[in-house]
């Protein structure tokens, strides 16, 4: 198996952790695994990227343009930035709650995430979900990474299964966390079926 | 063995430990941190390990040891080898007996550096072996036979990973323990290690004599590849050679040679891979070295073959190479077919800027913040802000708009006292962090103290390394053998070194620090201000700041501080929860009190 995973939010949402456990679901089922993260002097509040790529063929540390099977996007600009990594029959996964830069708030120029998702639907098969919504029972968005992951199997975009992920949400989330992970993870595979 | 799945700096950490690493020193710099840390979270009964000061601290502490036999990597980024360049350079000539293996970490684009510069040219510079690691797996294999080689030839060696390499991840089969090298101690030879002009000499033509024997054992090097057999040859380097096969994957037949040892250069190995070919493009980072090494050894040999790379144009001369942009000159090379194109994009609407910014709650804003609060009530004094390296660079950023200038580690406080003597009258102000003081500020402050000059000293303690992702240092009472340590005064350095008005206030009293730059600012010879309060990343927040009804949407807390915890939603100013520290700052700054902590209404 061959797949390029493009991730991709803002510093502070939990995106190295859904690619920590993308990669290890990966090579617990016997693929090589690569992956490359943004470190440094993006930290909170800037664009981060994770690139996960799954099997042999692949040399670069990051993913060549147009050849990702699938972008995790946390955020709707992001996904839109990250969208010429994206193949042309590949798939979006995108958070449609926006996070607006501090610039913007100065500027006001109105940033709200509409925009994004319009070019996104417009561009490309895409799957939009509401953070806030889908993880309103869990009492935070920082679920979301989680439940990303969830969707993103349902989609069958990943190569991966859900038991392959939820046994490395076990492996490797804080033992008190795990359970809402969990759910957290389901309520994504539920509503990858549910919107198709 | 068991299998790890680890960075590019956790694979040479690992690395250094399977070859018996017995002494680790070195400093924090992004892409090269994360070395160090590594080799902390693994068990290494048996080695020292530490931050060092600064990076000539820490080659210094890595030579001696070497002349003592043991095997030693010193760790740092690309700029920290300028600190360390005054030993290094006087290292090479002397040599070692255990192997040293110096990792200065490359950063092009540069994605969190000052400079491009190129460590492949410092080695040339030092006459010492660098080694040029394509990949974690690599990097993990590679280390280990720098160090033999450097016992080998009784020298240290550079090993020169860049960021792209330090941070991918990828899985490596290790040893399930590590076994520190025995080595014999130090035997006393003057002769042997105490630097004069005579042995400087006698050394040099050694190095001159022994440096074509290297490139000639190189030649033989198994990471040294030749592949393929076309008249097109193809040579790189780095983790460019990772982008060449990219596309090169599909054309195998074309000729590539990957030099892993760009110095001294595997001439032999070279001629080899140039035999029957008419043209040679160069794919690396950086400087043109590869392409230069090649100019010469096609001009010496007189062959009929033409060089295309960075000299020509073909390959851009700054910034980072990629796939898809080896990919390009590649097919344009080769005259092979271009890579398909994603989707057309050409309509992308434009997207929000996120330029990395200071965090919600740091409390370097509140430092910043108060000094130009002061400043703007004193408008009659002309003030320069020299900043420094770290988080606190992003003091420059909008609204703050605090640092005029930054160079390098320590360089503001210096500046200041440039900025002094061209205008007498002014205030100067130097930022500098509690780990870049103890790096390299103490020495600038005896410079101002000894000549005269007058400036005011800001001290941003947030009591860690922040930028680099938050390791010890003096100030900070920990090291990194894991002991608790007595903790070296900032404020008992400057006493003793004679600074007579020195003040420690907490930023986020903004009143008091206010006032206190005031007072500094009014009074002549060296001053200085301990600004003390704890990064928000390793200190609990201590609330969420609420906005009551009482705001009147004048956004002055937006324009005045710019804390992302600040935004709009629907045109009206909203704290965002997630990132809201209750640092309390924003409360300050409103004219109508409209911002309070948890319990206001």
């Amino acid at each position: 198996m061959n797949k390029d995973i493009l991730i991709c939010g803002v510093g502070g949402q939990g995106t190295v952790l859904a690619s920590k456990l993308i990669a290890a679901a990966a090579m617990n089922c016997g693929h090589a695994v690569h992956s490359a993260e943004t470190i440094g002097m993006a930290q909170r509040g800037g664009s981060v990227t994770s690139h996960v790529r799954i099997g042999s063929n692949a040399y670069s540390p990051l993913i060549p343009k147009g050849s990702a099977d699938i972008v995790l996007a946390f955020e709707p600009a992001e996904a839109v930035r990250n969208l010429p990594y994206l193949k042309k029959d590949g798939t979006i996964i995108v958070n449609s709650v926006p996070v607006k830069p501090t610039t913007e708030s100065l500027n006001d120029t109105g940033y709200d995430g509409a925009e994004m998702l319009e070019y996104l639907k417009k561009k490309c098969g895409c799957l939009i979900i509401d953070a806030e919504k889908i993880c309103e029972p869990f009492g935070s968005s920082r679920y979301f990474n989680v439940a990303i992951l969830g969707a993103a199997v349902g989609s069958g975009k990943l190569g991966l299964t859900a038991e392959a992920l939820m046994q490395e949400i076990e492996a490797r989330v804080p033992a008190k966390f795990i359970d809402t992970n969990k759910k957290a993870f389901l309520a994504g595979l539920e509503c990858s079926k549910c919107i198709k | 063995m068991k299998k790890e799945y680890v960075m590019g700096n956790g694979a040479i950490a690992l690395g250094a430990l399977a070859a018996g690493v017995n002494v680790v020193s070195g400093y924090p710099g992004t892409p090269s941190s994360e070395i160090i840390e590594t080799i902390s979270k693994y068990p290494h009964d048996g080695l020292h390990l530490e931050w060092s000061v600064n990076e000539k601290a820490a080659m210094e502490v890595a030579a001696s040891a070497a002349y003592a036999g043991a095997r030693t990597l010193v760790t740092m980024k690309q700029v920290g080898l300028n600190v360390a360049s005054d030993p290094i350079m006087s290292l090479a000539y002397v040599g070692v007996k255990g192997g040293m293996v110096i990792v200065s970490a490359d950063d092009p684009g540069p994605i969190s550096s000052q400079t491009e510069q190129d460590t492949r040219m410092f080695a040339e510079f030092c006459r010492i072996p660098v080694f040029d690691p394509t990949s974690p797996e690599e990097a993990y294999q590679m280390i280990q036979d720098a160090f033999s080689y450097s016992e080998k030839y009784k020298t240290p060696v550079l090993f020169r990973p860049t960021t792209r390499v330090c941070h991918a991840y990828a899985s490596i089969e290790i040893a399930e323990s590590f076994v520190p090298h025995a080595f014999e101690g130090f035997i006393k030879d003057s002769g042997r290690w105490v630097i004069f002009p005579r042995l400087s000499f006698a050394n040099h033509a050694m190095i001159e004599k022994r440096n074509p024997e290297i490139g000639s054992d190189f030649s033989n090097y198994d990471r040294n590849v030749i592949t393929g057999s076309s008249k097109k040859a193809v040579f790189t380097s780095g983790v460019s050679y990772a982008y060449v096969k990219e596309y090169l994957k599909n054309y195998e037949e074309v000729r590539l040679c990957k030099i892993a040892t760009p110095y001294p250069f595997p001439e032999q190995l070279v001629l080899k891979a140039l035999e029957g070919v008419e043209e040679v493009l160069c794919i690396e980072e950086l400087s043109p070295y590869i392409e230069n090494a090649l100019l010469k050894v096609i001009g010496a040999n007189q062959l009929p073959i033409k060089v295309y790379g960075k000299l020509t144009g073909h390959v851009c001369l700054s910034g980072e190479n990629s796939a898809d942009s080896a990919a390009k000159i590649l097919s344009s090379f080769l005259g092979t077919p271009s890579r398909e194109d994603g989707i057309d994009l050409s309509d992308m609407p434009a997207l929000p800027m996120r330029p990395p910014v200071l965090c919600a709650g740091c409390p370097h804003r509140a430092s910043f913040y108060a000094v130009k609060k002061a400043m703007q009530s004193m408008p009659d004094k002309k003030s320069y802000f020299c900043g420094d390296i770290g988080c606190y660079t992003l003091g420059n950023a909008m609204p703050l708009d605090m640092v005029d200038t930054c160079l390098c580690m320590g360089a503001g406080i210096t500046m200041a006292q440039g900025f002094h003597w061209t205008d007498p009258g002014s205030v100067c102000f130097a930022f500098v962090g509690d780990s870049t003081f103890f790096a390299s500020g103490m020495t600038g402050v005896v410079n101002a103290i000894y000549n005269e000059a007058d400036m005011v000293l800001c001290v941003l303690d947030n009591s860690t390394t922040a930028m680099t992702g938050h390791q010890p240092h003096p100030g900070t009472g920990k090291n990194m053998m894991g002991n608790i340590v007595d903790k070296v005064s900032i404020v008992r350095i400057l006493e003793g070194m004679g600074v007579k008005k020195i003040e420690v206030v907490d930023p986020l009293d903004l009143e008091k620090a206010v006032n206190t730059v005031k007072e500094c600012a009014a009074l002549s010879g060296v001053k200085a201000i301990i600004f003390k309060s704890p990064c928000i990343a390793i200190s609990k927040p201590s609330g969420k700041m609420k906005i009551s009804e009482k705001c009147i949407q004048c956004k002055k807390c937006i324009r005045e501080i710019g804390c992302p915890a600040l935004i709009t939603v629907d045109g009206k100013v909203t704290i965002d929860e997630g990132l809201c520290t209750g640092c309390g700052l924003c409360s300050k700054v409103c004219p109508v009190s409209a911002i309070g902590g948890d319990c206001h209404e």
